[in-house]
């Protein structure tokens, strides 16, 4: 029942305002021989530019990747960045408020953009000799954006009701804010991307314009092309439309305000009248992908699996098949990200179950899992999954350029990316356990229960 | 997000793909049709299975059955229990996907060339030989019973559940396919063994493959997965009767948000004026910023985050639907706004410039479905069930650009119906009085 898993557990996990549609596993790793499909330049004004090749299809995707996200954002702008991504449809000192996807769809493509902690995202997607107006529309609102009082307020009303939408209607997402803000002492990841709403009610043009010109610049994005199209085509391109816009010399130092150390365990309880299912949630801070030094975060990415990933994981055996206490549970961690990550537990227990039992039990697996080890079939069996998942991989182009443009934007390089694969196979069970006995640290977690609301009658 | 991705497109997305997508049809010696698509450049086969009926097949006391049974299906079979079956996928890196809906159960499945003969072998047994093993049977039960409690409380899961009981009265598509508390609580394995039975059967099944593998391969391959199914499952239920009484249902639910779906009746998939409805309901609730719902509701006024209409094309009913998101204290505008629209367009009809517009957006945003195995092969087996010929790809894009504005603003006229548009509303809306047709 691997579908419902996912029903359930998106309650618990929550990927912030990254794109849905490909959402991605830091498993589903390059190919064998991907390199020869990827190729890459950096244009005199800085901007980094990837072309993925695969012809199989008259189509192409455009993305272009700011290193700029939420956990950039000034204190008191929360969700400035995501809305920003919002009025970017909006006019240039050439197109009308929302020509630029008006033109996308009279040619065939659709767009959207999202928005994270570490980046922001635009792409199109569109028949492949369309690529030029869309590099053109691109390269115009990289630098040439122009916003009203009026487009500010309606679309202030816009992402209000976004948030609305996904976190105000949905407890579990009210809890994962909490949950989050509880993980980072210091560091904005503990802030929404989306905003909290007080701030985002406050957020006006200046706040807009401010980060704009802060951080989209060329010399702090990433161009991904992908689909059906030759690198030099691409290189003559980028170097017309984006070659021409001055690097900004005052981009910011990325350096966030970073943690503190942890030194205490928190715990969280939530109660709301519209949650079904209660649950229990864990997180430990959790060192992130950094660029030449992978082989942590390859550890973390295998043990999250070995732990929880399936129905043959140690979680889902122990939980749900032995003890029979568990309706889903699950183990997750992805280590892409500029700043410190965390590695996720939770437990949805069986009607008759009360949290704080789930809660020992979850204790107890972890526990027992630092006695006893890795299992090495299990080892086996996930990493020739994941030397499968390189050759399924390959058949979805727009997932490549997704995982490239997201290492890159966070501070991975193209040879980063492309050993990752080689650095989770060869991952051994002593660094699994050398990372687990380092993650599971109590001083750095927080422990949530989700609970219903007693209703008297 | 700027948007949210639209799910929805529904039958249109069942529809195919670019014109070189070339679909051989086979018959295996067995008996058995399948669309094949060789692409060799990957070395793996994306392989679809539809079986016609899904949960429209429960009775009114097994509610969930086939649900539940669809979902164990994975949970152990032939000699290897769960475990080893889980076990057994990992080992191959074959990925098997069962799911079910209204009107179908999908195998969606994905094999490696390398270990293809022992991939079809392991997904065989699940398909013919499951053992629904009473503590699997239990298990999957409990995820059931808890996703039936969330839906319970999720405005959006209300929202569909109450316009489908509104709507379908006695027929099957009234029911939630997960069943309620009470019937999957009291679901035996018998109920899941008769449900398999019902379901799963050679005389509802599409077969499409696309991927590294041959005509000859795969007719053998299929006639080894498929042979030994039974001929002939349960029968399947006949058309829905709509009751569409236009007016707004207010569900009372404690949340900050409103959500609201709509329905009116709408047109069958092989009705000469199917085109010219598709063309219509892009330029009035389509996807995009540019169509009049989105522009009138988000664009102007800020009232939601996001606004669609499409054509719900099911095996026994049309319907011609939508849903929207406003905060309590604006939904009531953002319905008033949908009415307008809705009854504007009936009476004057859209534009030449819209229908260009849409016409453009829709026969160049067509190729760009086919962009690997596994969305062709979910696209060839659509239209397989659609009743489509396989050259329907090279052809589609004419059938749009044949639609004139006459055609759509005669469909706008005979059509759109704002007295039958009824609205469901789950929230606190304020405005709207609970459980009575407002407007």
């Amino acid at each position: 029942m691997h579908n419902r898993i996912t029903a359930i557990l998106a309650l618990v996990a929550g990927l912030g305002l990254t794109s849905p549609a490909w959402a991605q596993s830091d498993t589903a790793i390059d190919a064998a021989g991907e390199a020869d499909q990827v190729s890459h330049f950096t244009l005199d004004n800085g901007m980094d530019v990837v072309v993925v090749e695969d012809h199989r299809a008259p189509v192409v995707v455009q993305m272009i990747w700011y290193r700029a996200g939420s956990a950039d954002e000034k204190p008191g702008a929360s969700g400035v960045a995501h809305f920003l991504e919002h009025l970017l449809f909006k006019g240039t000192e050439t197109l009308a408020p929302g020509e630029f996807s008006a033109t996308v769809a009279r040619n065939g493509g659709s767009d959207n953009a999202f928005t994270s902690y570490d980046y922001t995202a635009y792409f199109q997607r569109i028949a492949a000799d369309r690529l030029e107006l869309m590099m053109r529309m691109e390269a115009d609102r990289m630098v040439n954006l122009q916003l009203s009082e009026a487009d500010i307020a309606t679309e202030r009303d816009v992402i209000i009701e976004e948030r609305n939408q996904r976190v105000e209607n949905d407890p579990g997402a009210l809890f994962r804010e909490q949950r989050n803000a509880a993980q980072y002492l210091n560091h904005r990841y503990g802030v929404p991307i989306i905003g909290w709403r007080h701030e985002m009610e406050a957020l006006g043009l200046a706040e807009a314009l401010d980060y704009y010109e802060t951080h989209y610049a060329p010399n702090n994005a990433i161009l991904v092309v992908a689909g059906d199209v030759e690198p030099d085509e691409v290189r003559q391109l980028a170097e017309t439309y984006y070659g021409v816009i001055p690097a900004n010399p005052d981009l910011p130092d990325r350096a966030r305000p970073q943690e503190p150390p942890q030194t205490s365990a928190r715990r969280l309880v939530m109660s709301d009248p519209r949650v079904a299912q209660p649950y229990v949630t864990r997180s430990y801070l959790a060192p992130e992908r950094d660029p030449g030094a992978q082989e942590e975060a390859a550890a973390l990415t295998l043990l999250a699996e070995l732990l929880g990933g399936g129905i043959t994981s140690v979680m889902s055996q122990k939980l749900q098949f032995d003890e029979k206490i568990a309706v889903q549970s699950g183990a997750w961690y992805s280590g892409t990200s500029r700043d410190d990550a965390t590695l996720n537990l939770s437990v949805v227990p069986v009607d008759g179950v009360s949290l704080e039992e789930a809660e020992a039990a979850m204790d107890r697996v972890i526990a027992e899992f630092l006695e006893t080890g890795v299992d090495e079939a299990q080892l086996a069996r996930l990493k020739t999954q994941l030397r499968a998942a390189r050759i399924y991989a390959r058949d979805d182009v727009g997932a490549i350029a997704n995982r490239y443009g997201r290492a890159l934007a966070v501070g991975l390089s193209i040879e980063d990316v492309q050993a990752w694969p080689a650095l989770l196979d060869a991952v051994t069970p002593d660094q699994i356990m050398q990372a687990a006995r380092k993650v599971f640290d109590d001083r750095t977690s927080v422990t949530g229960w989700l609970t219903q609301t007693e209703v008297s009658q | 997000m700027i948007r949210a991705a639209l799910v929805a497109i529904g039958l249109l997305a069942a529809l195919p793909a670019r014109a070189e997508v070339e679909i051989q049809e086979i018959t295996t010696p067995g008996g058995i049709t399948a669309w094949l698509v060789e692409e060799n450049s990957n070395p793996f086969v994306a392989l679809e299975l539809r079986f016609r009926g899904g949960t429209s097949l429960d009775t009114p006391e097994t509610l969930g059955a086939v649900s539940l049974m669809t979902h164990t299906l994975e949970e152990g079979a032939g000699d290897m229990d769960a475990n080893a079956f889980a076990t057994r996928s990992e080992e191959l890196a074959a990925s098997f996907s069962y799911n079910v809906y209204d009107d179908v159960l999908s195998v969606s499945a994905k094999f490696l060339t390398e270990n293809r003969d022992e991939a079809v072998t392991h997904l065989r047994e699940s398909l013919v030989n499951p053992r629904f093993d009473q503590d699997a049977v239990d298990r999957v039960r409990g995820q059931m019973l808890s996703i039936i409690q969330s839906d319970a409380k999720d405005p959006n899961a209300q929202a569909g559940r109450a316009l489908d009981q509104l709507i379908f009265g006695d027929h099957p598509y009234a029911n939630s396919g997960d069943g309620t508390l009470e019937t999957v609580t009291a679901l035996t394995r018998e109920d899941v063994l008769a449900a398999h039975k019902a379901a799963i059967a050679r005389d509802r099944l599409y077969v499409s493959a696309v991927g590294d593998i041959t005509a000859d391969e795969l007719s053998a391959l299929l006639d080894r997965l498929l042979g030994d199914l039974p001929e002939t499952g349960a029968p399947l239920p006949g058309r829905a009767e709509l009751n569409l009484p236009g007016g707004t249902h207010v569900t009372p639910f404690a949340t900050p948000q409103s959500v609201a779906v709509f329905a009116q009746p709408g047109i069958d998939r092989d009705h000469e004026d199917f085109f010219a409805a598709y063309l219509l309901n892009h330029i009035l609730g389509g996807g995009g910023f540019e169509s009049r719902l989105m522009t009138e509701v988000r664009e102007k006024r800020g009232l939601t985050y996001g606004v669609y209409a499409y054509l719900a094309n099911k095996d026994n009913a049309d319907l011609w639907a939508g849903s929207v998101a406003s905060a309590n204290d604006r939904i009531a505008e953002a319905i008033e706004v949908i009415r307008d629209q809705w009854a504007r367009v009936q009476t004057e009809g859209v534009t030449q410039a819209e229908l260009d517009d849409a016409k453009t957006y829709l026969t160049g945003a067509y190729p760009l479905r086919f962009d690997g195995n596994g969305p062709i092969a979910n696209i060839a087996v659509g239209m397989q069930m659609d009743d489509l010929p396989t050259d329907y790809i090279a052809t589609r894009n004419d059938k749009v650009m044949a639609v004139t504005l006459e055609d759509v603003n005669r469909v706008a006229r005979d059509y759109l119906d704002p007295d039958k548009l009824t609205f469901v509303v789950v929230g606190q809306p304020d405005g709207l009085m609970p459980d009575t047709a407002a407007n």
